[in-house]
C-alpha cells in the first residue's frame, strides 16, 4: 500500500484530518483565489460572513432555537460546527439581496444602456449543511432550470466551492429528516466534512475538491470513522425539533384553499416577510429603477421582494391578495405545494428558518399540522 | 432525491436577459380618456417577430418597466402597437412619451391564442375594455388566414361609448361579411344607439351564428368579466379547454424568475399569459388568490 504522503485523494474516498489542518484548507482555497464564506458570531447570532482564520468560527458555541426564539450559548466541548443553521443561507451569496442590473444614460431622446462589468465574487461556501446544499439545488431549478437562464446566479454559482459540513447537532426548529433532505448530505459539494470529537472526516466529492485536498496531510478514514458518521448523522436525525407529515402534501393544501385556518393564522401573522428573508429558497425579486435629479442617469437594481407585502401583486391599480391570508396562503402553498408543479420539488427543505426567525413564532410545520387535522374545512363552516 | 445542478451541466446564457434594446417611439395615439396606443420601431429596423397573445416589458428611461402585451403591428410600417392604460406610474409615464422618444423593449414573452389549433373551427372572441388589446393580434390573424376557419364572432365590451377602442377598426370590422361583430357598452350615452348591458349579455346573439359546444372562445377583459363569462359558457356546455383567458399579473422579469405572477402552480409570464380556462379555473374562482 502507497505512503500516505503519496496517496492522491479522489472522489468517492473518505479521509480523516486533524481539525487543526482545517486552517490548511481555508490557505489553499485562498491561494487558488476563493474568498471563504463560514458561520461566525456576528451581534449575538451566527450568520455567514467571510473567514480569514479557523478561529474566526464559533468554537465552542451552540444555538438554542425554538419559534419566535434564538439564542447562542456555551458548549462544553471546543466543537467546530457544533450548531444549526442561523438566519443567514447562501442565497445571499448566489442570488444577492440587492444588485445593480444596469445603468442607463440619456442621449438625445434616446438612452444608452450600459450592462454591470464587474466580474462576479469566487467563494467558497464553508459549512454548507445538508438541507442548504438541497436548497442550492432548487435554486438552481429556479434560476438555471427553465427556459431562460438568470445570468447573475450562474456566475456566481458556477464559481463556487462547497465544503459541506453534515449536522451532528439538530436544531430546535428543524425537520430535515421529514423533508428527506438531510441530515445526510446529498452529492453536489466538493467536500463533505463531518465532525467527530478529534477529527473531520473528509469526503471526497468531485475532482476539485480532490485537488484542494491534495496538499493536507490526512490519513485514509477507519471503517471506525465511517460507522462514527453514520451514528452521528443517525443520532442527529433522531433529535430534530420538528416533524412534518408530508403525505399527500400538495394534494392536501390544494384542496384546502378556503380552509378556516388561514383567517386563524392571519391573525397572527404581522406580514413582515421574516419568513421569506430568512428561506433558503425564497427567490422572488423586484426591479427597481431610478433616475438622477438632472433626468441624465438612471438605474436598475433588482432585490429580494416578499409575497407578503400588498405591493408584490399590484396590478392595473390594485394589489390583487390584499388580506393577510390571502398573502400567507400564498407562501405556505407556494413552498408546499406549487413548488412541485413549478420545478419538481418542494420548496421547503426543513431548515426551521422560518419558525425561529417568525416575530410572532408561526410554525409552518403546525399550521399545516392544523389543516391536516380538520381536512376539508370550508371557511364560513361550522368546525 | 434532489441532485445538485453542477456547473457542468450545459445551458444557455442568455447575456441580455434584463437589458431592454431601445425602440423609436414612431406615434402615440390616443384611444380613450386613459388609453394610449403607442407605436414603436425596433433599431436598425430589425424585424420584430412575436405571436398573437404574446408580451413586452417596456421601460421608460429611469422610471421603470411594465409589462403590456402586443396589440398589433402597423400594416405599412411594420412598427409595434401596444395599447396602454395610464393606471401606474410607469403607465403614465409611457404614455407620455413623445415621437422621437425612445423605450427599452425586451420580449417577446409569453404564451399567445392558439390559432393553429382552432383552424376548421367556429371561434367566438370575447373582449372586455382594454382586453381587446391583446386579442386584436389575434382577431387580424384570424381575418388574413380567413379561410382556415368557419364562423368567427366577435363579442366586444366597454364601459361607456366613449371607452371603445380602436373606433375605425371596429367599424371597418362590423363591416365585414365574414365577421360577426356586436358591441355593448355598460352605460349609454345621448348619442348611442347600440346594445346596452354587460359583454356576456350578447351570448345568445353569438349562440343563433355559432356551435359554442365546438368553437373555440377567446377571452381577454376584468377577471370579474370573464369569471361570470366562464360560468355562462360553461352553463352552455362549452368544454373548458375550448376556452382559452389571457390573464394579467403584476411582472417584474417576464421570465419566471421574479415570482410576481404566480397563479398557484402558474407563472403568467412564461405558462401564459394565454391559458385554457380548465387550467386556471379553480384559481380564478379563488378570491385573492
Amino acid at each position: 500500500m502507497a505512503s500516505l504522503e503519496s496517496a492522491i485523494p479522489t472522489p468517492g474516498q473518505a479521509w480523516r484530518m486533524e481539525k487543526a489542518r482545517l486552517q490548511e484548507l481555508l490557505d489553499a482555497l485562498n491561494r487558488q483565489g476563493y474568498t471563504v464564506i463560514g458561520p461566525r458570531i456576528r451581534e449575538g447570532a451566527i450568520v455567514y460572513d467571510e473567514l480569514q482564520r479557523l478561529t474566526d468560527l464559533p468554537i465552542g458555541w451552540t444555538d438554542e432555537q425554538e419559534k419566535g426564539y434564538y439564542r447562542l450559548k456555551r458548549r462544553e466541548d471546543e466543537a467546530y460546527f457544533g450548531f444549526a443553521v442561523g438566519p443567514h443561507s447562501w442565497k445571499q451569496f448566489l442570488h444577492p439581496p440587492v444588485f445593480l442590473l444596469g445603468r442607463a444614460r440619456r442621449n438625445g431622446q434616446g438612452f444608452e444602456w450600459i450592462p454591470p462589468t464587474d466580474p462576479p465574487p469566487r467563494y467558497a461556501f464553508l459549512g454548507v449543511r445538508a438541507c442548504e446544499l438541497h436548497a442550492i439545488a432548487i435554486l438552481d431549478r429556479v434560476f438555471m432550470g427553465g427556459p431562460y437562464v438568470d445570468p447573475v446566479y450562474r456566475a456566481r454559482r458556477e464559481a463556487v466551492f462547497l465544503i459541506a459540513v453534515q449536522c451532528t447537532v439538530a436544531g430546535g426548529t428543524c425537520f430535515c429528516a421529514s423533508m428527506g433532505t438531510g441530515p445526510k448530505a446529498p452529492p453536489g459539494a466538493d467536500l463533505v466534512l463531518t465532525e467527530l470529537p478529534d477529527a473531520f472526516v473528509v469526503e471526497i466529492g468531485t475532482e476539485r475538491g480532490a485537488a484542494v485536498m491534495a496538499g493536507i496531510p490526512c490519513a485514509p478514514a477507519t471503517e471506525a470513522d465511517r460507522a462514527a458518521v453514520e451514528a452521528r448523522l443517525e443520532e442527529t436525525a433522531r433529535a430534530m425539533g420538528r416533524r412534518l407529515d408530508t403525505t399527500d402534501l400538495p394534494a392536501l393544501l390544494y384542496r384546502n384553499l378556503e380552509h378556516p385556518r388561514w383567517e386563524e393564522v392571519a391573525q397572527r401573522c404581522l406580514t413582515c416577510g421574516n419568513c421569506t428573508m430568512v428561506c433558503p429558497t425564497c427567490f422572488c425579486f423586484t426591479v427597481e429603477d431610478a433616475s438622477d435629479l438632472s433626468g441624465t442617469q438612471a438605474e436598475r437594481v433588482r432585490r429580494w421582494d416578499s409575497c407578503f407585502t400588498t405591493a408584490f401583486t399590484y396590478t392595473a391599480g390594485h394589489p390583487i391578495r390584499q388580506s393577510a391570508k390571502a398573502r400567507y396562503r400564498q407562501w405556505l402553498t407556494h413552498k408546499l405545494a406549487s413548488w412541485w408543479d413549478q420545478f419538481g420539488t418542494s420548496g421547503c427543505v426543513g431548515c426551521g428558518r422560518c419558525i425561529t426567525w417568525c416575530p410572532v413564532g408561526i410554525d409552518l410545520t403546525e399550521e399545516v399540522h392544523a389543516i391536516r387535522q380538520t381536512d376539508g374545512t370550508i371557511a364560513g363552516e361550522r368546525r | 432525491m434532489i441532485a445538485a445542478t453542477g456547473p457542468e451541466a450545459p445551458v444557455a446564457v442568455e447575456q441580455d436577459l434584463f437589458t431592454p434594446l431601445p425602440f423609436q417611439v414612431t406615434a402615440v395615439r390616443r384611444e380613450t380618456a386613459d388609453t394610449f396606443t403607442l407605436r414603436l420601431r425596433p433599431p436598425d429596423g430589425r424585424p420584430f417577430s412575436f405571436r398573437p397573445g404574446q408580451f413586452n416589458m417596456l421601460y421608460v428611461f429611469g422610471v421603470g418597466e411594465v409589462a403590456i402585451s402586443i396589440s398589433g403591428v402597423h400594416p405599412r410600417t411594420h412598427d409595434l402597437e401596444h395599447t396602454v392604460r395610464a393606471v401606474g406610474y410607469v403607465t403614465r409615464a409611457l404614455v407620455r412619451l413623445h415621437r422621437g422618444d425612445m423605450v427599452g423593449v425586451r420580449g417577446p414573452y409569453g404564451r399567445g391564442w392558439p390559432v393553429e389549433e382552432a383552424r376548421g373551427r367556429d371561434v367566438l372572441i370575447i373582449a372586455g375594455g382594454i382586453g381587446l388589446a391583446p386579442l386584436r393580434p389575434a382577431l387580424r390573424h384570424l381575418m388574413v388566414h380567413r379561410s382556415n376557419y368557419e364562423r368567427i364572432v366577435l363579442l366586444y365590451g366597454a364601459r361607456t361609448p366613449r371607452d371603445l377602442l380602436y373606433r375605425l377598426e371596429l367599424e371597418r370590422w362590423r363591416g365585414r361579411f365574414d365577421l360577426h361583430t356586436f358591441v355593448t357598452v355598460d352605460r349609454g350615452d345621448e348619442a348611442w344607439r347600440g346594445h346596452i348591458g354587460v359583454v356576456t349579455t350578447l351570448l345568445p346573439l353569438a349562440e343563433r351564428l355559432l356551435d359554442l359546444r365546438h368553437a373555440f372562445v377567446m377571452m381577454c377583459g376584468p377577471e370579474i368579466m370573464m369569471r361570470v363569462a366562464a360560468r355562462e359558457l360553461e352553463n352552455r356546455g362549452v368544454p373548458p379547454d375550448q376556452v382559452f383567458v389571457s390573464l394579467e399579473r403584476n411582472m417584474k422579469c417576464g421570465v419566471a424568475m421574479c415570482g410576481h405572477c404566480q397563479l398557484g402552480p402558474l407563472f403568467i409570464c412564461q405558462d401564459g399569459p394565454v391559458f385554457p380556462l380548465s387550467q386556471v379555473y379553480t384559481f380564478m374562482e379563488t378570491r385573492e388568490f
